[in-house]
């Protein structure tokens, strides 16, 4: 078995996060284990989680084929992952995509010869407000137009570590998958490396800049009770005396797209 | 050029969630505790759950995910007194297309979150809360669990938390790359181990969700927003936005303006306030078309620049206020590509369940790609109108709905740019070849 004891021990650790008799919950965090030994969700790999949990390794494997973030076959120590969803698309991401493409000779979800780099394209990654946006390893380069992210890949092929706009220096994609299967990042002051971009703090700012504040704000408003508070020193998380009624006829509307009303 | 914003616009700004972002090291506890933090959770114990959550019922807090479900409703659903462990889920998988304001919020101040997080969870009588966070959010959920793991060593998380007999345990839970994960019953199975697909309902969450139990899923800005109405309460809370959308929201513009980025406004803003906040347009740039709330959200068009953003303004313009991810796109941009590009990401995305969003996205993607390429007829645009008849409503969840949005406003405003492309006046600017994205 290629997986170490440390491996196992790390995997007793995940599993112990969810409640008694749900393990299944664990899986997710556990193929992300498995990428951080392996780089990708192996055959051995599956089998580990299957073991794990108590599992048929069909089982485990169709839920690693559903998720995009598990890899199929081995990738590079730096995943170049460009957004191409609409808007960072428009402006210079489908570009961007391509230029890289062509440069290292690989299409989507794969790996260059040496393998070093696997280049994918990517759907919205939440920072259309640095767009076009791509992360290496998952960390966030921002307004990448072709030249900037060709420039960014000959730095990662000549050994370097370019920063990222925001967010911790860069580690590798197995570094990165313990972090993504719940493990604290132990790098000496990693959590605070990264500063809030411009973009993210532009409304705060402009308030800021006007003295604009909302008026009206007491932080010792009281809250109007109805009910008796708890007793401080009841043994814990036993309901409260006073309950209502169970919702029981409740009917939630039917959950909406993120737009919304049915 | 870089336009001021007018005083009208300016009195729209309410930075209260995210004026802390201000201060570079708010993700560290001892900052977050100077600026306020876990004030509001020293007060929330020191009263009854249930006053909880009449106080988010009074305060009209509805939910930032885009559905905008009355948050203390939804809280009441949680039935009481029934034996079984109850649950608070996050939705932390921002994914929407065109949404990007949870994670800044957890990188700026993960300790709001997790202070909403509790208060909520005392307000449900639940002892466990999960983050489902966004894979790729790598960078937001390194804050996050380092934030966890600071509450815990001073006592706001695990056992009898300061003190009032309340326990409570969080796990900080990534997914894997899966849009459909932040449906939250897709989310739940996701949660579970299971591929990510929306369940049946009912039964709905609140009854039988995490582990069959009673469940509350809710968006990150919403559980923050909870610690500013335990202090503030109710009635400043609606002194910002209107009688049916009160609060504050934070509106991620993007796009073609000079500054995008996120502002936060009273509910009720209108575009051509938020752009002067944004700093206008950028030069040579010219409003075409934009959405309010992501891509699932009909997109509109200059005439809709003064309609308010809010849950009822947008409903009153034939579209939804959604996750307020306003995109905005000028006329250098095509939208016959933008509609094609978003419909190729709900193809993508699609989890496959049932058949009129699986095929349905998968044609709409062919022929909407033959049409760029420059062999379109006008029959494929009844056939798209009548793909997006067979999904929306017909779909086993809301993906399927939102993606007949970009297709049929599309259609609706610009039917012109279909046609210049149909009929031959407009050149092809796709070929196969060019073909990347969806596999
Ligand atoms: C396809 C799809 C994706 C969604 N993605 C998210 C998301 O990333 N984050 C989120 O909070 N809600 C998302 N939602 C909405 C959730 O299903 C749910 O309504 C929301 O989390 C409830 O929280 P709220 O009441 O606080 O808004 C999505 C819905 C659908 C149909
Ligand atoms: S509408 Fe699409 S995403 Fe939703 S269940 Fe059907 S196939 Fe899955
Ligand atoms: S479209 Fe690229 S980050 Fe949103």
């Amino acid at each position: 078995m290629p997986f170490s004891e440390q491996a196992r021990e790390r995997a007793r650790e995940i599993i112990a996060r969810y409640p008694e008799g749900r393990q299944r919950s664990a899986l997710l965090p556990l193929l992300h284990l498995v990428q951080s030994e392996q780089g990708y969700v192996s055959p051995e790999g599956i089998e580990f989680c299957a073991e794990q949990l108590g599992l048929t390794k069909a089982e485990v494997g169709a839920v690693a084929t559903f998720y995009t973030m598990y890899k199929r076959k081995p990738t590079g120590d730096w995943l170049v992952s460009v957004c191409t969803n609409t808007m960072c698309g428009v402006l210079g991401g489908e570009r961007t995509y391509q230029a890289l493409s062509e440069y290292l000779g690989v299409g989507h979800d794969e790996t260059t010869a040496d393998g070093k780099i696997t280049l994918e394209h990517a759907e919205c990654l939440a920072a259309c407000d640095y767009a076009p946006v791509l992360t290496v390893n998952y960390e966030f380069f921002d307004k990448m137009q072709a030249e900037d992210a060709l420039t960014l890949v000959k730095q990662l092929q000549a050994g370097e570590r370019p920063h990222p706009t925001r967010g911790a220096r860069l580690c590798t994609l197995k570094e990165m998958s313990l972090q993504l299967a719940g493990f604290a990042d132990e790098r000496d002051g990693a959590v605070g490396e990264g500063p809030a971009g411009e973009a993210t703090l532009a409304g705060a700012r402009l308030a800021e800049r006007y003295g604009i504040s909302v008026a009206g704000f007491d932080p010792d408003t009281p809250i109007s009770r109805k009910e008796t508070p708890p007793q401080p020193e009841s043994p814990g998380n036993v309901a409260p005396p006073t309950t209502p009624k169970p919702a029981v006829d409740a009917k939630p509307a039917r959950d909406t797209h993120p737009g919304g009303v049915a | 050029m870089v336009t001021a914003p007018s005083q009208e616009a300016l009195a729209k700004l309410t930075p209260v969630l995210t004026k802390r972002w201000l201060s570079p090291d708010a993700w560290r506890l001892d900052v977050y505790e100077r600026l306020d933090g876990y004030r509001a959770l020293r007060k929330a114990l020191s009263v009854h759950p249930d006053d909880l959550i009449q106080l988010v019922k009074d305060s009209g807090l509805r939910g930032r995910g885009g559905a905008g479900f009355p948050t203390g409703m939804k809280w009441g659903f949680i039935p009481q007194n029934d034996g079984k462990p109850h649950y608070l889920v996050v939705n932390a998988d921002e994914g929407e297309p065109g949404t990007c304001k949870d994670l800044p919020l957890m990188m700026a101040d993960p300790h709001s979150l997790i202070e909403g997080v509790i208060i909520a969870s005392y307000a449900i009588r639940c002892n466990r809360a999960f983050i489902y966070i966004r894979g790729e959010a790598v960078h937001a959920a390194r804050r996050l669990r380092n934030a966890v793991a600071e509450a815990y060593r001073a006592g706001y998380l695990g056992r009898n938390i300061l003190g009032s007999g309340f326990d409570l345990d969080i796990v900080v839970h990534s997914g894997a790359g899966a849009y459909i994960c932040g449906e939250e019953t897709a989310l739940l199975d996701s949660l579970e181990g299971f591929r990510g697909q929306p369940r049946l309902r009912p039964p709905f969450p609140a009854t039988h969700g995490l582990y069959s139990c009673p469940t509350v899923v809710n968006n990150v800005e919403t559980i923050a927003t909870v610690p500013y109405i335990v202090l503030g309460g109710a009635q400043w809370f609606r002194s910002m936005g209107t009688e049916k959308s009160p609060g504050p929201k934070i509106y991620s513009i993007s796009g073609r303006v000079n500054n995008p980025g996120q502002y936060e406004c009273s509910l009720g803003i209108t575009l051509r306030q938020l752009i002067e906040l944004a700093g206008g347009m950028q030069p040579g740039h010219e409003l075409k078309f934009w959405t309010p709330g992501g891509s699932s959200t009909p997109m509109l068009t200059a005439e809709h620049m003064d309609a308010p953003l809010d849950f009822e303004g947008m409903a009153g313009v034939g579209t939804m206020l959604g996750t307020t991810a306003v995109q905005v796109f000028s006329q250098q941009d095509d939208v016959v590509y933008a509609t094609y590009r978003w419909i190729k990401f709900y193809h993508h995305e699609s989890c496959g369940k049932c058949t009129p969003c699986r095929e349905g996205n998968y044609w709409m993607e062919q022929i909407l790609h033959r049409i760029l390429a420059g062999k379109g007829t006008h029959e494929d645009l009844d056939t798209l109108l009548d793909a997006c008849d067979n999904l929306l409503g017909r779909s086993f969840c809301a993906l399927g709905d939102g993606a007949t949005s970009p297709v049929t406003s599309s259609i609706k405003y610009f039917k012109q740019d279909y046609l210049d492309y149909i009929e031959g006046r407009k050149a092809p600017t796709m070929s196969p070849a060019e073909l990347v994205g969806a596999h």
